[in-house]
């Protein structure tokens, strides 16, 4: 299945239908849960300060909800008047407004004191119209210039986005950087297909003094520290005493498997013991 | 669901209207008025935010006459008490905000403002 934001503009492929089976997909709402808590911390706020957030594609209030538990204020923002319905439905905190952020927003400046956005800003990839306001640099320079005018110094911008190529984040970073932010892409899970997740780390000020942070990662320790002249040795192992080839799935083999599922973040990955990989008895 | 906090924060953003685009003027308002968590922390820090006269301006238009007309030197608690209402327990639920220099009309319609400007009105 190709892509949502190839199919249709935000705010007709998320109609009626679709807000409601986005909104009520209990996978979803895990993904998006996790994907708001880790833009929080990310977000890195000050734990005794109570702040006004600026949720970017707000939606049905999925990630809006996290941010009323742990207690921040908040804006959304978002285009799709049937995700709106849905988050009036559920009775989120936060005030919402419908908006096209490639079109700029118009808060005063300096009014947040943070902003997230959780799977949106691919959506202003695409053309809709061939009118020069409606071509992506446009709508992203718009976007990032009236979003640093409207957080505070020092704050952040985390955007967690799902770019198809690395062009694609080249020219979100550029723009962006030209707007005045600076900061960097982090990128979690980068070994996994499934489990990885681009989050882009924007800052308002802070004199140089705000660091980019590391992505997750489960423990990387790639042995690269390799003797030459091993691959020899290690066809040479494969052969048991007889000459013939033993079985490629033997317990070294196992071990890799695992520990690569690991390293891509999979869940469910047996625990290693002395049994793994050894032979039953023939009892029988 | 604007509130008078968001409505204190927000400016016209049409193409070309940079200045005199704030406070957005109120028209033909409902208002609900809707128990929100008192935080008297959060009201301190973000007292330097507010543009004291447009929200007294529009808190006395929805007739809420609590608030001075300048923010008093002391903070006592009944002070934040009238803020904390006056800035997240007044829900505007339908109307319109205008722009007191293009004149674009952001319509509210069950408690959410349509901000979406026309092709030839984006910047």
């Amino acid at each position: 299945m190709s892509r949502p934001e190839f199919q249709a503009p935000p705010e007709i492929y998320y109609g009626d239908t679709e807000a409601k089976k986005y909104t009520n997909n209990s996978r979803i709402q895990q993904i998006q849960a996790d994907m708001t808590y880790r833009a929080l911390e990310l977000l890195s706020l000050p734990s005794d300060q109570p702040a006004l957030l600026l949720d970017i594609g707000c939606g049905s209030g999925l990630s809006g909800e996290i941010l009323d538990e742990e207690g921040y204020n908040w804006v959304g923002v978002d285009i799709a008047p049937s995700m709106l319905e849905v988050a009036l439905e559920r009775e989120v905190e936060g005030d919402l407004f419908l908006q096209d952020i490639g079109q700029g927003f118009g808060f005063r400046p300096g009014s947040f004191d943070g902003a997230i956005s959780i799977s949106v800003i691919q959506w202003l990839l695409n053309a809709e119209t061939s009118h020069p306001t409606s071509s992506p640099p446009h709508r992203l320079t718009r976007f990032f210039t009236t979003l640093h005018a409207a957080l505070r110094n020092p704050s952040r911008a985390i955007f967690q986005f799902y770019p198809t190529s690395d062009d694609q984040v080249q020219l979100i970073t550029s723009i962006a950087q030209k707007a005045g932010f600076g900061g960097g892409v982090v990128v979690d899970y980068p070994n996994s297909n499934k489990a990885r997740k681009v989050f882009l780390c924007l800052f308002v000020g802070g004199g140089g003094g705000q660091q980019v942070p590391k992505g997750l990662e489960v423990d990387a320790e790639e042995d690269d520290a390799r003797v030459k002249f091993e691959k020899a040795r290690e066809r040479q192992r494969k052969r048991d005493k007889s000459g013939k080839r033993k079985s490629i799935k033997d317990k070294d083999w196992i071990l890799k498997k695992k520990e690569l599922y690991r390293r891509r973040g999979k869940e469910g990955v047996p625990n290693d013991s002395k049994f793994t990989g050894r032979k039953r008895k023939a009892t029988f | 669901m604007v509130r008078l906090i968001t409505h204190n924060l927000l400016a016209c953003h049409a193409k070309g209207c940079t200045s005199n685009n704030f406070p957005l003027q109120l028209k033909d308002v409902q208002v609900e008025l809707r128990d929100a968590e008192y935080n008297a922390d959060f009201l301190r820090g973000f007292i330097s935010r507010i543009e004291w006269p447009a929200l007294v301006d529009a808190a006395r238009q929805l007739g809420d006459t609590s608030l001075p007309n300048e923010p008093p030197e002391m903070m006592d608690d009944d002070f934040l008490q009238k803020l904390h209402h006056v800035l997240l327990e007044i829900h505007i639920e339908e109307g319109a905000m205008i722009c007191p220099n293009c004149a674009h009309v952001y319509p509210i319609s069950n408690g959410i403002p349509n901000m979406l400007l026309a092709e030839h009105e984006i910047g």
